[in-house]
């Protein structure tokens, strides 16, 4: 047939949005070509801001890459500088360091759930809408946001760059009554959390099948969150400094984020990616929780990530619990630093991935460089992967609002951080039949 | 209230963390009640996309970065009756500002193989710089009590209270040991605006000035005092070039230290 005919279509609304997200295609002969996901959030240029900073600043300001995840920025940098001056935090340190970190998963995981990804599920613009047919779900999960706020603040002041952390341990030790207040909070919010889980599986998620690699974190002591060697599924295990000889990232014409390689290939990391390596780490009861819900793991459809993020809500709050349930104010709630020069590496497992960074220091705690590798930039080639595959699937003779719903849908698995941005996702198809 | 007469409200993103808009999104149950007190217009990450329609109020979180930003901000600018920054990077340049302290076409090329791909005005500058902007709400984050209590005063037709006296006053109030006379800290609570709670000092620790200048400060003195406290030139300017480094008096004041010699 020689009815070959490219048709550009803009969704009306969205061509009035200098958008950060947005995403464009050629469909020919119901297959995509030239698949690209443009991310356009201005450079901000943080590696550069952190050198010659001394050692001391850098929680501080890593903090302000992400409002989201502050603490995952802040572990990461604390890992790899107190690596460098080789400082061995104290068990207490560790301990409440996880509290916190658990407190950001609870909050991001919650937030994302309840605010990003289930009014699609549901048919709502959004969780205000929704809130009007479902106010009980939506509370739910604004309490849920609401408690890993509180565990953040605990231990940091507030829960948007928080002021607690610093290079040897934490600037102050929360009160025994601050705790047990909390404590009793979060043994009354497992009903929610569990009854969470059970919502999310009930939701009409997609059948997506995909084949791609998993990396996260493992730790044999316990399910790893703020330290752990770097797996993949597909057999690596690598300590932090041999990252780079594995990961490269590199970049593409159409995106500020770099693109993040693992031996050439994309890959997942995340919630999904997580359980699918650690899953046996869980406390039994929290397996149980999981085989009830009926979502077998390892799982290879990016759609069931919104369960698992409310399966590590569960996960994160009895963690919190368990560390916190015995808690004494220390004698000493930080250790003394002494910086030297050297090299160092840090990786913890934000909400939506690991997070790697390097840092080079002088002899006077200085920050000669520093390399950041955010979780969205690992994700980002697995993201185009998985539209160009999710939407073949669905089928290309959608209208393109249709095509641009599941196409947001299929990017707000992946929890980027431009999930604001994929809200006003701009969507061009070059339909070429 | 009527349908008919509930304000209209539009939160916008420029280049930020997204921390800001947190003050709404980590709301809890005040989400859903400002939800139903006002009507909002365009807030992305919450959902309502409808960035070119008239509001009542604009929140503006994020600074100038773009051509297209710039754009942008005027736009917003002609559809808003009152525009009301939020946050440090929208009120004063945030951390990113720091770019412009040094040569930003040289960062972009350090960091990014291909600089040709990246579009950027090469600085990061405040809201006020482009247009008129009627509140400015510090600090970074910013408080979301203050965010609320904003709303709420507008929606009662008066002019929101504005904290500017110092963070001195707020440890004061609250009876909080000063880490600087009691432990040698070098806390930047004497020339910055309270209103975080004075998170800093109660936690034992120095201020760092996110939420930017207070009334009347006096920038030479603060740096003697940190001078006094042992600290180098260069420390103490990088104390006044942190996250509010684009505010003009912190500005003058960590380019006078820059230029010391130890």
């Amino acid at each position: 047939m020689s009815d070959k005919r490219e048709i550009n279509i803009r969704v009306p609304v969205l061509a009035r949005v200098e958008g950060e997200g947005a995403l464009s295609f050629t469909a020919r002969d119901g297959r995509i070509e030239d698949l690209q996901l443009k991310i356009f959030e201005p450079p901000r240029l943080f590696e550069k801001f952190l050198e010659g900073r001394d050692y001391h600043e850098v929680p501080d300001m890593v903090a302000r890459i992400c409002g989201i995840c502050p603490v995952a920025y802040q572990m990461s940098a604390v890992q790899a500088i107190e690596s460098i001056f080789e400082i061995k935090v104290t068990p207490w340190v560790q301990a409440m360091r996880r509290v916190m970190y658990c407190g950001e998963w609870i909050q991001s995981h919650a937030l994302h759930i309840h605010l990003l990804a289930a009014p699609d599920y549901l048919g709502y613009n959004s969780a205000i809408e929704m809130a009007k047919d479902h106010a009980d779900i939506v509370q739910r999960g604004l309490r849920l946001q609401s408690l890993g706020n509180k565990l953040i603040g605990l231990l940091g002041a507030r829960s948007v760059h928080p002021v607690g952390v610093c290079v040897g341990g934490f600037h102050h030790a929360p009160s025994l009554s601050e705790v047990e207040s909390l404590y009793h909070e979060l043994e009354q919010s497992i009903v929610d959390a569990e009854a969470l889980i059970g919502w999310t599986a009930t939701l009409p998620l997609p059948d997506d099948q995909q084949d791609f690699v998993s990396v996260a974190l493992s730790n044999e002591q316990q399910f790893a969150i703020e330290q752990g060697r770097v797996i993949s599924s597909a057999g690596l295990n690598i300590s932090l400094n041999e990252y780079e000889q594995h990961f490269a990232e590199h970049q593409v014409p159409h995106s500020t984020a770099f693109h993040s390689l693992l031996e050439g290939q994309p890959y997942l990391v995340g919630p999904l990616a997580r359980l699918n390596l650690n899953l046996q780490q869980l406390p039994q009861e929290i397996q149980k929780l999981v085989k009830q819900s009926g979502i077998h793991f390892p799982c290879q459809n990016m759609f069931l990530s919104i369960v698992a993020r409310a399966i590590e809500i569960r996960y994160a709050i009895g963690e919190a619990m368990r560390l916190l349930k015995n808690y004494q104010v220390p004698n000493a709630r930080k250790q003394t630093v002494t910086p030297k020069a050297g090299v160092g590496y840090g990786c913890t497992e934000a909400p939506r991935g690991i997070l790697w960074h390097r840092y080079e220091v002088d002899a006077q705690g200085i920050i000669v460089n520093a390399n950041i590798v955010p979780p969205t930039s690992q994700n980002q080639a697995r993201i185009e992967a998985d539209l160009r595959n999710s939407l073949e699937a669905y089928g290309l003779q959608h209208s393109d609002d249709e095509l641009r719903l599941h196409g947001e849908m299929v990017i707000r698995n992946y929890d980027p951080c431009i999930s604001c941005a994929t809200h006003f996702l701009k969507i061009k198809v070059d339909r070429i039949d | 209230m009527s349908e008919v007469s509930k304000a209209r409200v539009a939160v916008h993103k420029f280049a930020s963390c997204d921390g800001c808009q947190l003050a709404f999104l980590n709301a809890g149950e005040d989400l859903l009640t400002l939800s139903q007190l006002v009507e909002l217009v365009h807030f992305a990450e919450a959902g309502p996309l409808d960035p070119e329609e008239h509001v009542n109020i604009a929140f503006v979180e994020g600074s100038i970065n773009t051509e297209e930003d710039l754009q942008r901000i005027r736009r917003v600018r002609d559809q808003s009756d009152l525009l009301i920054t939020l946050g440090a990077c929208a009120t004063a340049g945030g951390l990113q500002a720091l770019r412009n302290l040094a040569d930003g076409e040289d960062w972009i090329g350090a960091i990014y193989a291909q600089p040709q791909y990246i579009s950027s005005l090469g600085s990061a500058t405040p809201i006020k710089q482009h247009v008129k902007v009627d509140m400015e709400l510090w600090g970074c984050p910013v408080n979301g009590k203050q965010v609320l209590a904003a709303v709420r005063a507008l929606l009662f037709g008066v002019a929101p209270v504005q904290d500017n006296d110092k963070v001195c006053q707020e440890c004061k109030r609250q009876q909080t040991v000063c880490v600087m006379v009691a432990k040698g800290e070098p806390c930047m609570g004497p020339v910055t605006r309270t209103g975080c709670g004075a998170l800093c000092p109660r936690f034992g620790r120095d201020c760092y000035a996110c939420f930017g200048p207070a009334e009347n400060i006096n920038t030479d003195a603060m740096g003697k005092r940190l001078q006094g406290l042992g600290l180098m030139p260069d420390a103490i300017s990088r104390r006044f070039h942190f996250i509010n480094n684009g505010e003009p008096q912190f500005h003058a004041a960590g380019i006078e230290w820059r230029k010391c010699k130890p």
